[in-house]
């Protein structure tokens, strides 16, 4: 349950991740952002408190839609292909400040 | 001559064509683009895997599509083509390049940025809520993912892409609640014998629209939108009707827009001289009709130059690539790029026709609530831009910036820019073009501070 | 032309320097026009680091910058306005057993101008600084300096000026000074001419200019720092942090802001153009900064920069400003050329040369920095 709906191309292959800390199914070619907004209904927290965020612009423009990984990596979702094991947070951070 | 390098930014129709009538003049431009695919936005191509025919992807655009895309393909090894790759700043006749963390840069002789545009947002109460998208993503999710932004979907705005993404929609079995649309049907009427010039692109508008209206879908003219619903997400949309009565549409998606507005940043960074357009409402790079800018070497075409749509970029990114060539010194037949001009001429004319149908909603900007957020990177709301502009005394919109942080994130100010303009504008009690320009600054999207210089 | 505005005094420029003087000397009841050729704080004041930092100063202006830090201290009750100045320390580390000494000897030596730095060094740095990567050998902590906004201060000083009587007027392009008889008189573009017995070039990297047409020509020059910063993250690291480094290309710094942004700047300055009012940053300087920051933090490698910028700086050969009356013209003074350092300075700096020029003389030593240094016998 989501909140994209897929309308077409769902006979892809399957892509199976992590969002925080779940195991979800996403189809290869998906985008992060469509590979967590058909599984879920936002991408992360905004910075500044003004609650949820899903992405706006879809084009690589408006910057609205970076996610965290479990490894403390940022991923663009709607410029970013999905890949099996990512581990995605949408909620927080994952920043570190120790070095490793 | 073959050693002159010409760089063209972009992939979409403007850039394939001006890489197109380069080669054939012998050289061998680069070509770069930030996706992973030709095509540009309007002609987008779907992900490896995915096998909607490009009639069912662009419509009545598929010819057009796949001509570009087969010209791109032609192409082959006559251009140096990096995609995944973004021009992050200019200088000094070099691009900086980016691909993933590494970082390289590219001489060049020309420039021609093809740069395209994205939608034209004017805010309202809610538009950060999850489930609002702008108007073009909502049609990237169909066309690009085979997504639907919602299952209960409200398209809101002006422009041709409005009826257009609704009737994309529905042919794809999305529920469209309503398409909401800020323009008359008057101002329409006004803007025909400037649309005219245009008869196809006007035939296709009023098809989709008629489709709509057979299939059953609401759609609302002359609306004043209120504010969007919802907590976690979109619930609904509150608007005011042309006869001025309060409604509401339950939804949990909202496409948002009104009309385009050009990527100018690079243009920005290359240090052209820009002018304010008054169609536009939008301060745009100065070109002459071949679309040489004032820094020498530096040429602009398609959406990135100002709104004229897929067909008339193709036209200017040839045009652009005329005008470089023969800046560099090759000859190019007079008559041809003289037909470039004319064929551009009525494409002019409709632009204006277009703003004449679809005007963008300026007036909305006095209307925002204090608490309305402007800036959807730093939070920053119209009470905000108010206040720097009566307590603080900001008399444009960089001063504005500075004490506000309105434009100051992540996107720059691509979205929030020229609502932020119009809020300020209208604080001050002045007109528009008076409050300038936000200066660009980059890297002209972010730069990750892993990035690497490549060997 | 019409009858010149008179005053007591006439500041040229609405930098910090200017605005924080014009703002000090309405305290003392003097009466006073700031002449601001574009916005107030708009140039170097307004694009710097932010950095309200004494220690690894030139030793003879920490009286000064401990003045400075003082009024920093009650700043918003001052101005009221805030002007985000936090003391959240200011930590300088080196990488090299060798430039530990250095650490060490200025601590020793800024203790008797009463500022008080603590060295750490190993695990107790680290321990302190958890940011901080392992390859820093040692770190001087300064607890009570910290940061502030650029953007806001200077404005905030000119406001303040405003609200306490000072005429400001911004958009005037002083095109003439000259003295006549007992006054200056000076003329602008469009914003009128106003006479004064008194008049302060605070004009930054333009003041050299202005301080040559009194014959006292300075070697100053143009640049522009390289600044950059990160997209908005979680408020992690609290002070601001500086490289003490004998390579000046490793001279970078940083500082996270409560809204979680990371501001950095340093190693290389850009080129500045004062005749068109722009600076620039060369994309090769970021390019250059970044492994500079990740070797002091490497947790700065997951970020992103979403801007840079740049603004224009006066330097002068010996890397300390202009200050104090002029040696030639009475009435005249000077506080121009702060060589990329002053912002710390620019509250004191303001209440210095108020006093001194309300009262003749100043409780804060400023003689190394007399323009006469560089008067042609």
């Amino acid at each position: 349950m989501g909140r994209f709906v897929r309308l077409a191309e769902t006979d892809r292959p399957p892509v199976s991740l992590e969002i925080d800390g779940t195991m979800v199914t996403a189809l290869a070619g998906d985008t992060v952002q469509v590979a967590i907004l058909t599984n879920g209904f936002a991408l992360r927290e905004s910075e500044f408190g003004d609650g949820l965020r899903a992405g706006f612009c879809l084009m690589a423009a408006c910057q609205d839609c970076w996610v965290w990984t479990v490894e403390g990596e940022r991923l663009r979702g709607c410029s970013t292909e999905v890949a099996a094991g990512m581990r995605i947070v949408t909620k927080g951070s994952t920043w570190q400040i120790e070095p490793s | 001559m073959a050693d002159r390098t010409v760089l063209i930014v972009g992939a979409g129709p403007a850039g394939t064509r001006a890489a197109e009538r380069v080669a054939a003049a012998g050289l061998r431009p680069v070509v770069v683009d930030e996706a992973a695919a030709n095509g540009g936005q309007i002609y987008r191509r779907q992900p490896a895997g995915f096998r909607r025919p490009a009639q069912t992807l662009y419509g009545f655009e598929s010819g057009k599509a796949v001509a570009v895309h087969g010209a791109f393909a032609a192409l082959g090894d006559r251009i140096d083509y990096r995609p995944l790759t973004l021009v992050w700043h200019l200088w000094e006749s070099e691009a900086h390049l980016l691909t993933g963390t590494t970082a390289s840069r590219q001489q060049y002789d020309a420039l021609i940025l093809a740069t395209g545009a994205t939608d034209r947002i004017m805010p309202l109460p809610g538009w950060t809520l999850p489930g609002v998208f702008s108007l073009g993503a909502a049609q990237i999710a169909l066309k690009a993912q085979g997504c639907a932004i919602g299952s209960r979907v409200v398209l809101l705005g002006t422009g041709p892409l409005l009826p257009l993404v609704a009737y994309q929609y529905a042919r794809a079995g999305a529920t469209v609640a309503a398409v909401l649309d800020t323009s008359t049907l008057g101002a329409a009427i006004r803007a025909l014998p400037a649309l005219a010039a245009r008869p196809g692109m006007l035939a296709k508008g009023l098809y989709y629209t008629a489709w709509l209206l057979k299939a059953g879908i609401p759609f609302h003219r002359g609306i004043t939108p209120t504010a969007i619903e919802g907590t976690d997400g979109v619930a609904a949309i509150r608007y005011r009707t042309a006869d001025g009565i309060e409604r509401q549409v339950a939804c949990d998606a909202i496409g948002l827009g009104y009309g385009l507005r050009s990527e100018t940043q690079l243009a920005d960074l290359a240090r052209c001289d820009f002018a304010f357009d008054a169609v536009a409402r939008q301060w745009l790079p100065a070109t002459d009709a071949d679309g040489r800018t004032s820094t020498p070497g530096v040429y602009l075409a398609g959406d990135g130059a100002r709104i004229l749509g897929a067909d008339a970029a193709e036209i200017a990114g040839k045009l652009a690539a005329c005008a470089a060539l023969q800046d560099l010194g090759i000859a190019v037949p007079d008559a041809e790029m003289a037909a470039y001009r004319a064929a551009l001429a009525p494409m002019d004319r409709f632009r204006v026709g277009l703003d004449t149908a679809y005007p963008w909603p300026a007036h909305f900007a006095a209307g925002l609530p204090d608490t309305a957020v402007v800036c959807r990177c730093e939070c920053i709301t119209a009470g905000d831009i108010r206040d720097v502009a009566r307590e603080k005394g900001a008399p444009e919109v960089n001063r504005a910036k500075a004490f506000s942080r309105l434009g100051m994130g992540r996107c720059q100010g691509r979205m929030c820019g020229a609502a932020g303009a119009e809020v300020l504008a209208d604080a001050l009690g002045v007109r528009l073009e008076e409050v300038g320009r936000l200066r660009g600054q980059g890297p002209v999207k972010p730069l990750p501070l892993a990035t690497g210089i490549a060997p | 032309m019409s009858t010149p505005v008179a005053a007591d005094v006439i500041v040229v420029g609405g930098g910090i320097m200017g605005a924080a003087t014009a703002f000090f000397l309405r305290q003392r009841g003097v009466k006073v026009v700031l002449l601001e050729r574009g916005l107030v704080g708009q140039q170097a004041s307004g694009t710097n680091f932010g950095n309200v930092r004494r220690q690894g100063r030139f030793l003879p202006q920490v009286p000064l910058a401990n003045r400075s830090r003082g009024i920093w201290g009650r700043l918003n009750e001052l101005l009221g306005e805030d002007a985000e100045f936090i003391a959240t320390g200011h930590v300088r580390v080196c990488f090299r057993d060798e430039e530990v000494g250095g650490l060490e000897a200025h601590a020793a030596a800024v203790r008797e101008y009463g500022l008080d730095l603590e060295i750490l060094s190993g695990n107790a740095l680290r321990d302190r600084f958890p940011f901080l990567a392992p390859g820093a050998v040692a770190g001087s902590f300064s607890p009570l300096d910290g940061h502030a906004n650029p953007r806001l201060a200077a404005p905030a000083f000119g406001r303040a000026a405003l609200r306490a009587g000072a005429t400001v007027v911004e958009n005037a392009d002083v095109v003439g000074i000259e003295k006549t008889g007992d006054d200056f008189l000076v003329e602008t573009v469009g914003a009128g001419s106003y006479r004064a017995p008194v008049v302060q070039i605070s004009a930054g990297v333009w003041g050299g200019v202005l301080s040559a047409r009194f014959g006292e020509p300075v070697p100053i020059v143009a640049r522009g720092p390289q600044m950059g910063v990160t997209e908005p993250m979680p408020y992690r690291i609290t002070p601001v942090v500086g490289v003490y480094s004998s390579v000046p290309e490793e001279g970078i710094y940083f500082r996270q802001v409560k809204r979680g942004n990371i501001v950095w700047g340093g190693g290389w300055r850009g080129p500045a153009l004062p005749d068109i009012q722009r600076a620039y940053v060369d994309p090769m300087n970021t390019l250059r900064q970044l492994p500079m920051l990740r070797r002091v933090a490497p947790a700065l490698g997951a970020l992103r920069t979403i801007r840079t910028w740049s603004g224009i700086e006066g330097y002068l050969p010996d890397d300390i400003p202009i200050m104090g009356p002029s040696g030639k013209v009475p009435g005249l003074f000077y506080a121009f050329g702060f060589c990329g350092h002053g912002f710390q300075l620019g509250p004191g700096v303001g209440d210095v040369m108020a006093e001194l020029i309300a009262t003749g003389t100043t409780s804060t030593p400023i003689a190394p920095f007399s323009i006469t240094r560089f008067a042609t016998p």
